[in-house]
């Protein structure tokens, strides 16, 4: 990918915000201060940051329930996503959504959705609405190796590339759906092989290189912009923490965790070469994470010093025209 | 204005088009639309006028309402064909969890302005798998607005209020009221959704029900008549919300309710109209509510079976008879 030293430079700083809002977020959890579930995808950072590198605001994106780095990677704000993670009124949601269900439609996110697969269905009528508008919008569909199971996958993508709609599929492959291996569970072996049959393009790429996500999803939205049709692209990726906080794991070693932290950890990969090339100095890379850490705590501070909705306020929302 | 003799189906294509002609945001999606305009030649002369925004899709029902839930969340207004109400059990997540949940959850952030038109009912020998009436699962399910029409006019009027909605609204047209004719004025305008209408007025026993039973209880107060008994008919029209005030002020007067549905009985809307009505209105009653529906058995094809199965106008007699001897 092609890019100034300054997009570089901007790609690591959103990776980083990511790590930090996750790590912040399981600490927050712990402290009792973050009720019910939170599933975390660190570890998964350049998949999902180079995936949503050359979106505009105006595309949209749904995301799942591992989704606040898709959230944050396409410029969704920190504090209000740590005030839903708290259940308060400042939240995107108005406390009513929580970490599963976060959605700035004003950015293009059509929202995480919990159930799993939940989301492709809904982005054929937003790609259907796109031919319709006749606008040059693009639509991506984050999901995971275990959803490419769900019938909506099948229904989703045949009916985009029937439609030739502007859809890219983002697998992030993270080699386990909640406590199943993917590779007893994927007939083929292969996510983005299964475009083949929808006669689309489909890649696989290594999830932990910012720069090849980039570079392949970019292709696939350009493709998708101009009128070309849906695209998958699969990332191979790996998540270090459990499928929800609390998860004891008992279906993968702490080896295996270790190993992709200390081989292939994308932060670590991209900010080696950053100072590698020169673009960044040790110094200056360290102090990203100090700011970034400042930025994070005063977010969550923010969720923190905001109210609690009233009881009553669990009446309001459901329609337009009660 | 000019009133006309309309078909039901008539009456929903009329709708359908000045809609359209109307809101460039407004588009038709299932399956076979084109060709046969709909099954029930509900969108007959449509394609040819919207050829962009009637589109056939492949038979992939969770995708098509999936499909309108996403459009009508990016400035759209879709409707939805569902072929069948019996097909809605394919899309059940698309319905309950996405469609029902999407505003609320988010906190207000989108509205999604959303028809999903099926027709249901039994009576045409379609057995098990076609002639379901599943309005209770709906209206069970907190963001869905849910309409049962039954005459010509109020099909149009419903319909044109359900596109303009905001909120996502589950319309139900019973199969063989599509050639059921009635008087539609040429500018027949919205029919608000959630008020009902009594279609007889009656002083001895108020007969609360919706789309084609509506039919039947006309016919079966027709006949009360001649015995003495004034039966009161009200035709709730929309479900939720419920026009809960016109019952209310029925069995103030008449003392005595027989709710009449075609879905079967246990757990069927029936089962909530009595409960409330003994709630509420526990003092004004002089007997218990008593619920006429169909057996609980899935609908049988052999159509003797099948004529069992359904509530008949006997049974409404018999359930009149039951509430008034108390």
């Amino acid at each position: 990918m092609n890019i100034s030293n300054d997009e570089k430079i901007a790609l690591l700083k959103k990776m980083i915000l990511i790590r930090l809002f996750e790590e912040k977020t399981e600490s927050l959890f712990y402290e009792k201060l973050i009720p019910g579930f939170v599933h975390l995808s660190i570890g998964q950072e350049a998949s999902t940051v180079g995936s949503c590198a050359s979106l505009r605001t105006d595309d949209y994106i749904i995301s799942t329930h591992r989704g606040h780095a898709h959230i944050l990677a396409k410029g969704a704000e920190p504090k209000y996503m740590f005030a839903e993670c708290f259940g308060r009124t400042t939240g995107y949601c108005k406390g009513k959504g929580g970490s599963m269900h976060i959605a700035d439609f004003s950015k293009g996110i059509l929202g995480a959705n919990g159930v799993v697969g939940g989301g492709f269905p809904i982005m054929v009528g937003a790609g259907l609405s796109i031919k319709l508008r006749k606008t040059d919008q693009v639509g991506m569909v984050f999901f995971g190796d275990g959803a490419s199971n769900r019938g909506t996958f099948h229904e989703a993508v045949n009916m985009a590339a029937v439609f030739n709609l502007p859809i890219v599929y983002v697998c992030e492959n993270n080699r386990w759906a909640s406590t199943s291996p993917a590779e007893k569970m994927v007939a083929g072996g292969s996510i983005a092989g299964r475009a083949r049959s929808y006669g689309i393009p489909g890649y696989s790429v290594d999830g932990s290189k910012v720069l090849d996500v980039m570079d392949a999803v970019t292709e696939a939205i350009e493709r998708a912009r101009s009128g070309k049709g849906p695209t998958i692209v699969e990332t191979e990726t790996y998540r270090y923490k459990g499928h929800f906080e609390g998860d004891r794991q008992k279906y993968r070693t702490q080896d295996e965790i270790h190993n992709y932290r200390i081989t292939r950890d994308p932060i670590d990969r991209f900010e080696t070469l950053l100072v590698d090339e020169g673009v960044l100095t040790k110094e200056s890379a360290a102090a990203i994470w100090e700011e970034t850490k400042v930025f994070i705590e005063e977010a969550a501070q923010f969720g923190l010093d905001s109210p609690f909705p009233e009881p009553e306020d669990a009446l309001n929302d459901l329609f337009v025209n009660p | 204005m000019a009133v006309r003799e309309l078909s039901c189906s008539l009456a929903m294509a009329e709708a359908l088009k000045e809609e359209m002609e109307r809101d460039e945001t407004i588009f038709i999606l299932g399956e076979d639309l084109n060709t046969h305009g709909g099954i029930f030649g509900q969108f007959r002369g449509l394609p040819k006028l919207f050829p962009e925004r009637i589109i056939d899709t492949p038979i992939s029902e969770t995708s098509i309402v999936g499909a309108g839930v996403g459009a009508a969340l990016t400035g759209m207004r879709p409707i939805i064909d569902m072929h069948f109400a019996d097909f809605v059990t394919t899309a059940m997540d698309e319905i309950v969890n996405q469609m029902a949940k999407i505003r609320y959850m988010f906190g207000g952030q989108a509205s999604l302005p959303l028809v999903l038109w099926a027709p249901d009912g039994g009576g045409i020998n379609a057995a098990a798998q076609h002639s379901q009436c599943l309005e209770s699962w709906m209206v069970h399910v907190p963001g869905l607005k849910v309409v049962v029409p039954f005459e010509p006019a109020d099909v149009k009027g419903l319909l044109i209020a359900a596109i303009r909605d905001p909120d996502p609204v589950i319309f139900f047209q019973h199969k063989r009221l599509f050639n059921w004719t009635g008087p539609v004025t040429e500018d027949q305008g919205i029919i608000p959704l959630g008020k009902g209408i009594v279609r007889r007025p009656g002083t001895d026993v108020t007969l609360i029900t919706y789309s084609r039973m509506t039919y039947e209880c006309m016919e079966a107060a027709r006949e009360l008549a001649k015995k003495g008994v004034q039966a009161e008919v009200i035709d709730l029209r929309t479900l939720s919300p419920l026009d809960f005030d016109l019952i209310v002020e029925s069995i103030k007067k008449t003392r005595h309710a027989v709710v009449v549905h075609e879905a079967c009985r246990t757990g069927g809307f029936g089962s909530e109209l009595s409960a409330r009505v003994s709630e509420e209105l526990f003092d004004h009653l002089d007997g218990p509510v008593v619920r006429v529906a169909a057996k609980d058995v899935p609908m049988p094809f052999s159509p003797v079976m099948e004529k069992f199965v359904l509530p008949q106008i006997t049974d409404i007699f018999a359930a009149v008879d039951t509430v008034l001897k108390r």
